[in-house]
């Protein structure tokens, strides 16, 4: 089933990661298996924030295989090598958890390169690379996720999240929500639905060098529109496009530095309630993850089958 | 917008469809009905008014507060701070005034047999499915797959209401004064769907009977829908519809839009609801 959650605030930063968790929490018996956000906050310093996992949350419940933590640091020495060697300044490094990290670098050069490189080291993956975008995902409900990486207090204008009932790959970080449209930075995703084209979609895009790191089909949305914006084609553009080229049912999110959109397949089978006002746009799988962020009565109402909307923060 | 194909309705005797059902026909002996009773289904006094603060309550609690105080006679309930919770007002078997100051989320008022209920909020998901009787009024807007099955009474929104309404419709009559999305009427049985605003793709596709009158624009029809003349009854029976809806809109009945089953994909027996009957 899934849930799905955003909210962007126009022209201002608030508590964002509180919002957030707040709303994913109300959604968790649409996915109780992992949860995920893509927040974006304020930057640092013109720097980019790279989140990255070196292994995988093998608590109960886990689908991912048992490893030794003491693999987890030799990883991540390869990891500041890669980055060393590629030209990038590490200044900033924090362990959130065994397998989980935040840096903050500076780099001049092309993230593709860098995102290779990275990800070159053995179960290594890049979650988020970005100025402002941090994506964070694990496995349980947002209240344990937010805890864990201590976004209750995150500040910045806006956030997508998701809620995972695994039903086609495993219990795991890789194939938790959102996704990063790798390599650009700041560009995320979370879906509500099922791709039916999903592995003609991925060998194209593979031929065109485009990279997956799961068998989630959620991540060709993030991947499909990562390789239409390499090719120019501007967010909402690219998002109208997906209708046609991706098959099946799908309600999914995007957010960019300063955007979020919204797009609908044709036949409208999944559910999304929006709200709109003057200063923000809450949307969620359901109206009750908007109440714990707007308790007051308001007027909200389903987009329809086929539509995209993107706003501005 | 796609233009619509006219059809020649009347030679094919399309618009001359008897509506049956739970609230049309009586399926019944009345010597019987002491043997037809529900568990669960109170006499009520509509004089006795009392309240529910759902502020703090599962939506759980919230239904068996309102069996509770039907259970004690009370035939007025007014829910408050109902906060777009899920299933409110669920399976209500008797007659009642409901009244919801707020929103409610999916699957509100569903199983319904004879309440009356005014939303003076929103609605989600499948508002009122299955309903048999009684009259739904919400004041705003609809999600998805309002009236989905509902065999009997009467389901009005005043705003505009999302895909599927109507879906697999057994009977009663539903009227949007918005718009409506896609495949409104889906697999419709029976009944009578008014749109009075526009509507989208495949609108009553695979019907196998039943009627839908769009007094807005059609984007597109689904398989075997056909557009039907619209006869003086039907503008007779739209206006005291309309009217007891309380939809405050400015109406050209003559430029409203009759949609039948063309009945090509038709494989549904005209007899079976009396066979049916014969072998209960």
């Amino acid at each position: 089933m899934c849930g799905i959650a955003g909210i962007i605030h126009k022209g201002k930063s608030t508590n964002v990661g509180g919002e957030m968790q707040k709303m994913l929490q109300s959604l968790k018996h649409r996915g109780p298996d992992s949860t995920g956000y893509a927040l974006y906050g304020n930057g640092e310093s013109n720097n980019y924030i790279l989140r990255f996992k070196v292994g995988e949350n093998v608590k109960e419940g886990s689908s991912a295989v048992m490893e030794d933590e003491s693999v987890y640091q030799e990883r991540v020495e390869q990891v500041n090598s890669k980055i060393s060697t590629s030209g990038a300044t590490l200044h900033k490094e924090e362990q959130i958890t065994p397998y989980s990290y935040r840096y903050v670098i500076s780099y001049d050069g092309d993230l593709l390169d860098l995102a290779k490189q990275i990800e070159s080291v053995e179960m290594t993956e890049i979650l988020s690379l970005g100025k402002s975008l941090e994506l964070i995902k694990d496995i349980g409900d947002a209240s344990v996720v937010a805890e864990q990486y201590e976004l209750g207090d995150f500040a910045g204008t806006h956030g997508i999240g998701h809620t995972r009932m695994a039903t086609e790959s495993g219990v795991d970080i890789r194939s938790a929500h959102p996704y990063w449209a790798y390599p650009f930075s700041d560009v995320s995703v979370v879906h509500n639905g099922q791709l039916t084209n999903y592995w003609n979609n991925r060998r194209a895009l593979e031929k065109k060098g485009m990279r997956f790191m799961s068998t989630c089909d959620s991540e060709l949305i993030a991947v499909y529109l990562a390789d239409k914006i390499r090719n120019g084609i501007e967010l909402e553009e690219a998002m109208r496009g997906s209708l046609d080229d991706l098959d099946g049912v799908f309600t999914y999110l995007v957010a960019t530095k300063d955007k979020l959109g919204m797009a609908k397949d044709h036949m409208a089978a999944k559910p999304m309630v929006l709200y709109e006002s003057d200063d923000l746009v809450a949307l969620a799988s359901e109206e009750v993850a908007i109440r714990t962020v707007l308790p007051e009565e308001i007027d909200t109402y389903d987009p329809y089958e086929g539509e995209v909307k993107v706003w501005q923060a | 917008m796609a233009s619509i194909k006219k059809h020649k309705s009347t030679e094919m005797g399309l618009h001359d469809e008897v509506l049956t059902g739970r609230t049309q026909q009586v399926f019944f002996n009345p010597e019987e009905t002491e043997n037809f009773f529900y568990h669960d289904a109170h006499k009520v006094d509509f004089n006795k008014r009392t309240e529910i603060d759902a502020n703090n309550l599962e939506c759980i609690d919230i239904n068996r507060k309102i069996n509770e105080l039907m259970a004690k006679g009370y035939g007025t309930i007014v829910i408050k701070n109902p906060g777009s919770k899920h299933s409110i007002g669920v399976g209500i078997l008797n007659k009642l005034n409901l009244i919801i100051e707020g929103s409610l989320g999916y699957f509100g008022i569903g199983s319904v047999d004879g309440p009356v209920v005014r939303i003076s909020g929103r609605v989600g998901w499948s508002c009122a499915e299955n309903m048999m009787a009684g009259k739904v009024v919400v004041e705003k807007n609809a999600g998805s797959c309002f009236g989905a099955a509902i065999r009997g009474g009467d389901l009005i929104c005043k705003g505009s209401v999302g895909a599927r309404s109507g879906i697999d419709m057994k009977g009663g009559t539903i009227i949007v004064g918005g718009d409506a999305g896609a495949f409104t009427g889906f697999m419709m049985q029976r009944g009578r769907i008014v749109i009075l605003g526009d509507v989208g793709p495949n609108l009553g596709d695979s019907l196998y009977d039943g009627t839908i009158f769009v007094g807005g624009s059609i984007k597109s029809l689904g398989a075997d829908a056909v557009e039907a003349e619209l006869t003086d009854l039907d503008i007779a029976w739209l206006k005291r519809k309309i009217k007891v809806s309380e939809i405050d809109k400015k109406i050209d009945y003559k430029k409203i839009t009759k949609i039948v089953s063309g009945k090509k994909l038709w494989n549904y027996d005209n007899l079976e609801p009396t066979e049916r009957k014969g072998a209960i």
